[in-house]
């Protein structure tokens, strides 16, 4: 496997994709995300030693058990954060520029 | 599709900037902001009030399908000049957003386009950034119980 893992690469697979948004929500154990899922739970540990590898998830130790957790400040550099922003208000100028070209041709 | 809305937010600032170009003449942006009937229709809520006029007040209410009202806005217009500006205040109601200063300025660029440069300027730096926020948190969260709704169905 190509040793260079960036954030990029990482979020490329559906799978692992699916994986931080589970663990957004709540951080969990490899057991818990894999049971969300129908792939090989050695599948699954691949995915999450990459998603750790790039930083994106992070490892807790709690008791005997190893919750993930997504690491938000990696994920910052993933999803621009005002980009939402803008594309909500790009949708609604849209609107508002559809309904006044309508009222224009009336 | 080209990027037509910009937004201009600097690092630690409590203001923020939404420049946007319509393919509509002058006029026609302007009535956008100062019909009720109109504001409804893009904005996707309710207008109880809209009095386009200096000292004027207006009032926002969106219900969902079972009638519970989720979002609620009111504010004052301090300045409200025909086909060029627009000075008013925006408060979401049972949120600790706060009131936020909004300053409108429509131009014409020619006859058949305009541009709208929007001034927000919020209580605090962490407002500012939160209210940035929120659509992505939001994004996040619907996409995950999109998430949750084809494990669901899954299982």
């Amino acid at each position: 496997m190509n040793l260079r893992r960036d954030v990029f690469q990482a979020i490329a697979d559906p799978t692992r994709r699916a994986i931080l948004l589970l663990v957004a929500a709540q951080s969990m154990t490899a057991g818990a995300i894999a049971a969300n899922f129908d792939t090989a739970r050695p599948t699954v540990s691949k995915h999450l030693q990459i998603l750790t590898a790039c930083e994106l998830l992070k490892q807790e130790q709690n008791g005997r058990e190893i919750h993930y957790h997504i690491n938000a400040k990696k994920m910052k550099q993933v999803a621009d954060f005002i980009e939402p922003f803008r594309k909500m208000w790009e949708d609604r100028f849209n609107k508002l520029e559809t309904i006044m070209k309508k009222y224009k041709s009336e | 599709m080209e990027r037509k809305t910009k937004i201009n937010a600097e690092d630690g600032k409590q203001d923020l900037v939404i420049i946007r170009e319509f393919d509509l003449p002058l006029e026609l942006l302007f009535k956008a902001y100062a019909e009720p009937e109109i504001v409804e229709q893009w904005m996707g809520t309710k207008v109880l009030k809209l009095e386009s006029k200096k000292h004027g007040s207006y009032q926002f209410e969106t219900t969902d399908t079972k009638g519970n009202v989720v979002f609620k806005a009111n504010g004052v217009i301090h300045e409200f000049s025909p086909n060029r500006k627009i000075i008013r205040t925006f408060e979401m109601e049972n949120t600790p957003f706060g009131v936020q200063l909004e300053v409108y300025e429509f131009e014409q660029l020619t006859d058949d386009t305009s541009k709208l440069n929007m001034h927000v300027i919020y209580e605090s730096v962490a407002q500012r950034d939160q209210l940035l926020q929120l659509p992505f948190a939001q994004g996040i969260n619907m996409a995950h119980n999109r998430l949750q709704e084809i494990l669901n169905t899954l299982k």
